[in-house]
């Protein structure tokens, strides 16, 4: 019977129909359409077969998208200081809540690749340092008014002020001038070369305010949603932009968004039915998460990181053998695996994660190695001393994995001490000013930022005070380069040294989790940060 | 019996404000010593020196310590007490959307938890020693004993969670119903009454105990008055005084002290508003919620004392 045609037809549909189920699977956990398409080759499919799975696959993924509903979605920060400024937006609960009422000039993907939003086209001359930006012209703030460069200028001008007390200051720093050379045309000058100008115009403080806001009571933008209420540390309610540029976009009616800041009572929240969707989850409520029907745990691999510090600038740090010996005690995979439950990629003493483009995988793996440190120890003579390490709930997991290598220090005959102070204030009374203790970052959107905030000698979070003059030249080289296998080299040498040379021991990188009610649809992670890099509101939809 | 009367208002006022003075100057200090500013809390990692010291010349901050709390000072006496240094809102606006959800949450558990406080209280003095009272007294000390954040989370485990009558928040805005007010409020509310019941009922057998072993109550039942009688006419109202200071406690300890349950069940009232001006060093709205919190307390005991002085049949009849 297997000679009947129709017999063999519907084999091949019903093949093809589960072939471009996982697809969709494989598009949904974030996979761009050339993995899927080179994952399908190599399971033996023709290119041309690929191609068509891989759009049956893209389309159905897009077209199930359903409009309507309203959602609950809490977050873990909130407080009095919740603003509807992009430029002073630090937590998630801002930068999600930005997402929904402005745009950037562009915006990031899967792959932390600028696609435009605002920007209709943005071309480099002068070897990157000067950047001509063409606006879209059928762009209208929820007022009615049109969007004009006049409203760029502004934005973008503002960081400069330090009375605004921006957060993005740093980033704007190369910005040297900013003219808008028509209604919809404008220019940026850079005090260098930089090819990531339009990455760095996706993140959430470079989003774009009308022209002369100054009252941040409400928020006046283009984006998907408009704000129909905001009370800071209460929450506030995103309604449906009708007017917004991009078609078919958004999807939901409503976004209520609030924070919980107790994690128990979050994940309650969600289980109970009362939210939608919830961050920062624990590791250790995953399971709770995963064994629930109707709810679904949405891991997000990036470049997030807590790393221990040792300041290079004093003793003991000052001491290259007492630092390797210190690198070489974390047990990596232990860390992984007990303290953050297999959610999290082995880390290499440097931030480039494996997420990252400029990832380089052939650095050498640096191992739990307990006799190598006993040796690196012995030879920098702080053998059988006591340091204090300071440790904080700020630095997320910092007193367990301080605990972890406390234990392996004993073994080999140096003490750690460790020193609990609380979260409140951490960052600017603790945070790099300690001999040992402990830091963090959350994922940066590129290779450069990732060096030139964390890394670049007399950098002001240059965590461990590491200064590398090949580095730093190094940094200046890739950022102006455009020719990216050039710049894949400059990268992978910067992880080396990092790797080698400073004070900062990343053990692990760990994942943002998320949760949601299973109807809830649309999201694929992006590696800035969890629930789409913050940009989840303008993508998800309710499935009922 | 009046005169007993004003006279203590008027010299509680007095007192009032002066404590007030005196709390006002120790918080202002107490803020200036916590290390870190405004200027960091809101710049959090991206706090440059130089961005810090243009955000603190912006916000005021690089004036002197003293100019500072006497310009506070100063607005707040002529009615206004200033706006948040982190989101620049009047502090009245902020304070007048917290302060009605602390009240309303005081005043449902106040109406749950006296009532059964006081029945318990008088019931297990009048029967001491009994089973009852020991059950009773075996009942609240291990409430008691039980952190409140233990007792929010298992009612929001048990009631919202598994059995699902309850939602695990509390908070809803613009007019509800009846049956929502119910739902909303009752997890929050048996929460803040474990502790609350306890601790009232306690105080109220005490106090009661205490009057029962007077020698007019024996007298009144030697005279032969039915028990009954005795509790309710010789012995309560001369307890009211002691009661009433419990109960005043306790209602001041709803308004601010609430910090867990309105973190566990995501209620915005003040307990929260507080500790979010603290960690964000918001001088301004700190001052405003510990002058409330003080203030409410300060009042709470001056009607305690009203009502002991008023319901004490030797100054009523003086």
């Amino acid at each position: 019977m297997n000679s009947d045609p129709r017999i063999k037809e519907t084999k091949d549909v019903e093949l093809f129909r589960n072939d471009a189920q996982c697809v969709g699977e494989a598009f949904r956990r974030g996979a761009t359409r050339r993995e899927v398409i080179n994952r399908l080759i190599a399971a033996g499919m023709s290119v041309a077969a690929a191609g068509t799975v891989a759009s049956f696959a893209e389309t159905a993924h897009a077209q199930t998208a359903r409009r309507g509903g309203r959602i609950k979605v809490a977050l873990s920060q909130t407080s009095t200081a919740d603003t509807l400024d992009p430029a002073r937006g630090l937590n998630p609960t801002d930068q999600s809540r930005h997402f929904m009422f402005y745009n950037g000039l562009t915006v990031l993907d899967e792959t932390l690749s600028p696609q435009l939003a605002l920007a209709e086209e943005i071309t480099p001359s002068d070897r990157a340092t000067m950047w001509h930006v063409k606006l879209r012209r059928d762009v209208r703030f929820h007022d009615g008014s049109p969007l004009t460069s006049a409203d760029v200028v502004y934005s973008l001008r503002r960081h400069k002020d330090p009375a605004v007390g921006s957060g993005a200051r740093s980033l704007a720093e190369p910005i040297q001038e900013i003219t808008a050379t028509g209604a919809h045309e404008l220019r940026i000058r850079l005090s260098e070369p930089n090819a990531d100008l339009p990455a760095l115009l996706g993140l959430t403080g470079f989003l774009i305010v009308k022209d002369g806001t100054t009252d941040f009571r409400t928020a006046n933008g283009t984006g998907p949603y408009k704000c129909a209420e905001f009370r800071p540390g209460v929450r506030s309610i995103a309604v449906r932009n009708n007017e917004y540029f991009k078609p078919s976009k958004p999807h939901l009616d409503e976004i209520e968004l609030f924070g919980i800041a107790d994690e128990p009572a979050r994940v309650n929240a969600l289980l109970s039915g009362d939210v939608h969707m919830i961050n920062n989850v624990n590791p250790r409520s995953a399971q709770r998460i995963i064994s629930t029907p109707n709810v679904s745990l949405f891991e997000t691999k990036g470049g997030a990181y807590i790393d221990l510090v040792i300041r290079l600038d004093r003793a003991p740090g000052s001491n290259p053998d007492f630092v390797l010996a210190v690198k070489h005690m974390f047990n990596r995979e232990q860390i992984r695996r007990a303290v953050y439950r297999n959610y999290a990629v082995i880390g290499n003493d440097q931030p480039i994660d494996p997420t990252n483009r400029f990832f380089d995988p052939t650095l050498p793996q640096r191992p739990y190695d307990p006799e190598r440190a006993r040796f690196h120890l012995q030879r920098s003579g702080f053998a059988n001393q006591t340091f204090p390490i300071v440790v904080s709930p700020a630095a997320g997991n910092s007193e367990e994995m301080a605990q972890l290598l406390q234990q392996t220090a004993l073994q080999i005959g140096c003490n750690f001490n460790l020193q609990r102070v609380p979260a409140d204030g951490y960052w600017s009374n603790h945070w790099m000013k300690h001999p040992i203790g402990f830091g963090g970052t959350n994922g940066k959107p590129t290779a450069d930022i990732q060096f030139s905030i964390l890394f670049k000698s007399g950098a002001p979070y240059n965590e461990s005070g590491w200064a590398n003059e090949r580095f730093d030249r190094l940094l200046v080289q890739a950022r102006s380069e455009t020719d990216d296998a050039k710049r894949r080299e400059m990268y992978a040498e910067m992880q080396r040294l990092v790797h080698e040379g400073s004070g900062c021991c990343i053990p692990v990188f760990a994942s943002n989790l998320d949760a949601h009610v299973r109807q809830l649809k649309g999201l694929v992670p992006i590696p800035t940060g969890g629930m789409m890099g913050y940009n989840f509101a303008e993508n998800i939809w309710l499935d009922q | 019996m009046s005169m007993v009367v004003v006279r203590l208002v008027l010299s509680r006022i007095a007192i009032a404000i002066l404590t007030l003075g005196f709390v006002s100057v120790a918080v202002f200090v107490g803020t200036e010593i916590l290390p870190g500013d405004v200027a960091e809390a809101i710049l959090g990692q991206g706090a440059t020196p130089e961005a810090v010291a243009g955000l603190r010349a912006a916000l005021h901050l690089d004036q002197p310590a003293h100019i500072r709390y006497f310009l506070w000072l100063g607005g707040l006496l002529s009615g206004d007490p200033g706006r948040s240094l982190v989101n620049n809102l009047p502090v009245a606006e902020l304070i007048a959307s917290r302060l009605p959800n602390s009240l309303m949450l005081a005043a449902v558990t106040a109406v749950v938890c006296v009532p059964i406080a006081l029945t318990l209280g008088i019931l297990s003095a009048v029967w001491r020693g009994s089973l009852f009272d020991r059950a009773a007294n075996f009942l609240t000390t291990s409430i008691v004993a039980v952190p409140e954040f233990l007792i929010a989370t298992l009612a929001v485990i048990v009631f919202a969670v598994r059995l699902r009558w309850f939602p695990a928040l509390s908070y809803a805005a613009g007019i509800i119903s009846l049956d929502q007010f119910f739902r909303l409020f009752a997890l929050p509310v048996f929460t803040l009454s474990c502790v609350l019941t306890a601790w009232m009922m306690r105080m109220t057998r005490a106090a009661m105990i205490d009057t029962l072993r007077s020698s007019y109550v024996e007298m009144a039942v030697l005279k032969g008055a039915r028990p009954m009688r005795v509790v309710l006419t010789h012995a309560l109202p001369n307890t009211i005084g002691p009661i009433a200071n419990a109960v005043a406690l306790s209602l001041s300890y709803l308004l601010g002290g609430a910090i867990i349950v309105e973190i566990v069940f995501n209620y915005p009232g003040l307990a929260r508003l507080l500790v979010d001006a603290v960690s964000t060093r918001d001088m301004p709205l700190v001052q405003a919620c510990v002058m409330i919190f003080c203030s409410a307390y300060l009042y709470l005991l001056m009607l305690a004392d009203i009502a002991g002085i008023l319901s004490n049949p030797r100054l009523r009849h003086r």
